[in-house]
């Protein structure tokens, strides 16, 4: 991390006074943000990547899924193959490169599906249960309870299972995986916000309940679900792969990373590209997507940047 | 983390802490329930094959399982099991799933703790130099190593540290936990690094060792990145506390300042990082495991729902998230002991 600011805030809880979030406005935030060269860089790359994945069509230099039987195995560029297929071909002679740009779409794909469906889930189900206490809190709250209580790829697993291995499935199950982490943060802020003198105002001047919730109360706690959400992305990328490679996620022949790793495995000592690949490419995005959350958390939480 | 309402006495705390983790187990029980009954599939007729059986042997075997029931009954007579240490028996090695579990944990559990001293080991001393060298080449390059180590695939970890260190170097073995064509041994403890100190037997302690290096490697990166950084915030925050100015200021060497003065301090949510990664090393096991071959329930759980083994798949479940519960409730608790702000309700 660049900055040395910056303070992990589980650790850093003593320090931090309580400060509402606020988003004054974009041009502050650039300016927050553009002041860390590693944040940068990651949203470079993460656009990049992402510009590859949108323009699959356009940018690969063959079909995903075409095999070309007369080049099985096919070294890439730098190890000694041709310039057609730049890295190499895997086993069943599928251009590698073209795999990886396709794969591109999957994996950025499933973590923003995954992203948009639990923050989406959580600031209902966390305002809700800020709102209504009670019976509706202490449900939901144990049920958030049990399912952090589960190693995260065990019920992965366990919600493949129930449903089936498919690429929308792994999109339910790592949604249900990270949907606590959502729930408890926008609980939190909005019990904290609750107690501001601008939400009594709000509430003495007869607000409704539902414009309090979404109006009020939800544009304040957005700053660290925001954050949430951009490191949250990065770590759906990562458990969609870990299913895929376990066979349990996308199937054949679908250019997702992880499976792709799978397929690879016993090609370790013949045609090492094709390990190395997919693999490179998992790691690259979700260190510029946490590199960009990073900058995101340091830019946004305004008790980070007085410091 | 353990938060404390002010006026409420330790003892009020610990047993509402206990006391929340009872309606967990509740709903955990009917979780495990509930998805395993979903599982599409039928467990007799992945046992039976594809030639079927006898209508009434049909009949019989489902009796014997219990699927005859109503669901409620089933649930019920899950539940009571339960609470009373039965966790079912696995329908296709027909022996207890608890049986089962305790055999193949201990090599979860020596895995994970090998992890977990390599993640220390290496990760608390580097958390603590980066921090006193703050800003300087080794902690830039710390933090970056963490983080391309936090957002590490780590199956994909294991393929390359396989292809490098095995495959190319020839220096370790590529799976399992033991050198089977040479050392033979009867399992005492069930932990091999134990066992084979037992057995007597010439190189068979330094063969545990070199199957464990790898896979301990690979789970513990995680951890690894996890508490290198919080080591360094942790460090840093409590460097600018007045009590270690005051003793820079007596003229106490810098070694006892950051050593003795500092760490103590510092390591207090450290700890409490190394407890609360129970779930990331369970979960990383089924991965570490399914790469390396490793005979541990990671492994055991993967196989289970491939061959439609529903009591293997709720007990192991049950029994993995049984544990993080335990540990984690055992590092709150741990962490109210530690903690004098909590403690005395600070």
């Amino acid at each position: 991390m660049a900055d040395d600011q910056v303070i992990d805030p589980s650790g850093g809880a003593a320090l931090i006074e309580s400060v509402p979030a606020e988003l004054s406005s974009f041009r502050a935030f650039w300016n927050a943000f553009r002041e860390n060269r590693g944040a940068v860089l990651g949203l470079v790359v993460v656009v990049f990547i992402a510009l590859l994945g949108v323009f699959a069509p356009l940018v690969a230099p063959h079909s995903p899924i075409e095999q070309f039987r007369a080049h099985v195995q096919q070294p890439p560029v730098w190890a000694g193959g041709g310039w057609e297929f730049p890295f190499g071909t895997d086993a069943v002679g599928r251009d590698v490169l073209s795999r990886l740009i396709y794969g591109a779409r999957i994996s950025l794909g499933i973590g923003l599906s995954v992203m948009v469906v639990s923050v989406t889930v959580g600031i209902v189900l966390g305002l809700a249960s800020a709102f209504l206490r009670g019976l509706v809190e202490t449900v939901v709250m144990r049920i958030m309870d049990v399912i952090t209580a589960i190693p995260s790829l065990v019920l992965a697993i366990l919600v493949v299972a129930v449903l089936g291995p498919s690429l929308t499935n792994t999109i339910v199950a790592v949604t249900v995986v990270y949907l606590p982490r959502y729930v408890r943060i926008v609980r939190a802020a909005a019990l904290s916000e609750l107690s501001k003198e601008y939400v009594v105002a709000a509430r003495v001047a007869g607000v409704g309940r539902l414009r309090l919730m979404f109006v009020t109360v939800l544009p304040n706690c957005l700053a660290p679900l925001i954050v949430q959400a951009a490191l949250g992305i990065s770590d759906a990328i990562l458990e969609a792969a870990a299913l895929g490679f376990l066979g349990l996620g996308a199937q054949p022949p679908t250019p997702e990373w992880g499976a792709m790793l799978a397929d690879s495995r016993e090609f370790i000592r013949a045609a090492p590209w094709i390990v190395t690949l997919p693999g490179l490419a998992i790691l690259v995005t979700v260190v510029a997507i946490n590199l960009m959350g990073d900058g995101l958390r340091d830019a946004l939480d305004p008790k980070l940047r007085r410091s | 983390m353990a938060y404390r309402k002010p006026g409420i006495s330790m003892f009020q705390f610990i047993f509402r802490r206990v006391a929340l983790t009872l309606p967990t187990f509740v709903a955990l029980m009917f979780v495990t329930f509930v998805a395993v009954r979903l599982v599409p599939g039928d467990p007799i007729e992945a046992r039976t094959g594809e030639r079927g059986i006898a209508p009434e042997r049909l009949a019989q075997l489902r009796h014997d399982l219990g699927l005859d029931q109503p669901v409620w009954k089933q649930f019920l007579d899950y539940a009571d099991g339960l609470i009373h240490g039965d966790f079912g028996v696995s329908i296709v090695t027909k022996t207890p799933v608890l049986n089962e579990f305790l055999t193949l944990f201990p090599a979860t559990m020596e895995l994970a703790v090998c992890a977990l001293l390599f993640a220390v080991v290496f990760g608390i001393p580097a958390g603590v130099l980066a921090a006193v060298k703050r800003g300087s080449a080794f902690d830039h390059g710390l933090m970056m190593v963490a983080l391309t180590g936090y957002s590490m695939p780590i199956f994909w970890w294991g393929l390359l540290l396989i292809m490098f260190m095995s495959e190319y170097l020839g220096l370790t073995p590529v799976s399992g936990r033991m050198d089977l064509i040479n050392y033979y041994f009867e399992p005492v403890t069930g932990f091999m690094l134990i066992d084979s100190l037992l057995s007597d037997q010439e190189g068979a302690f330094g063969a545990a060792v070199a199957h464990l290096i790898l896979p301990s490697i690979v789970l513990g990166t995680i951890p690894l990145a996890v508490i290198a950084r919080m080591t360094r915030s942790s460090m840093l925050e409590v460097l600018g506390e007045d009590y270690v100015r005051t003793a820079r200021a007596k003229g106490l060497s810098p070694l006892r300042v950051v050593g003795l003065h500092a760490l103590r301090n510092a390591l207090i949510p450290v700890v409490t990082v190394i407890g609360l990664q129970t779930g990331t090393l369970l979960a990383g096991a089924v991965l570490t495991e399914t790469i390396f071959a490793w005979p541990g329930v990671g492994k055991w759980l993967i196989e289970s729902i491939s061959r439609r083994d529903y009591p293997a798949l709720q007990g192991g479940i049950m029994l993995i998230s049984g544990i993080v519960i335990l540990v984690n409730l055992l590092v709150d608790l741990a962490y109210v002991a530690i903690n004098p702000r909590i403690r005395h309700g600070g």
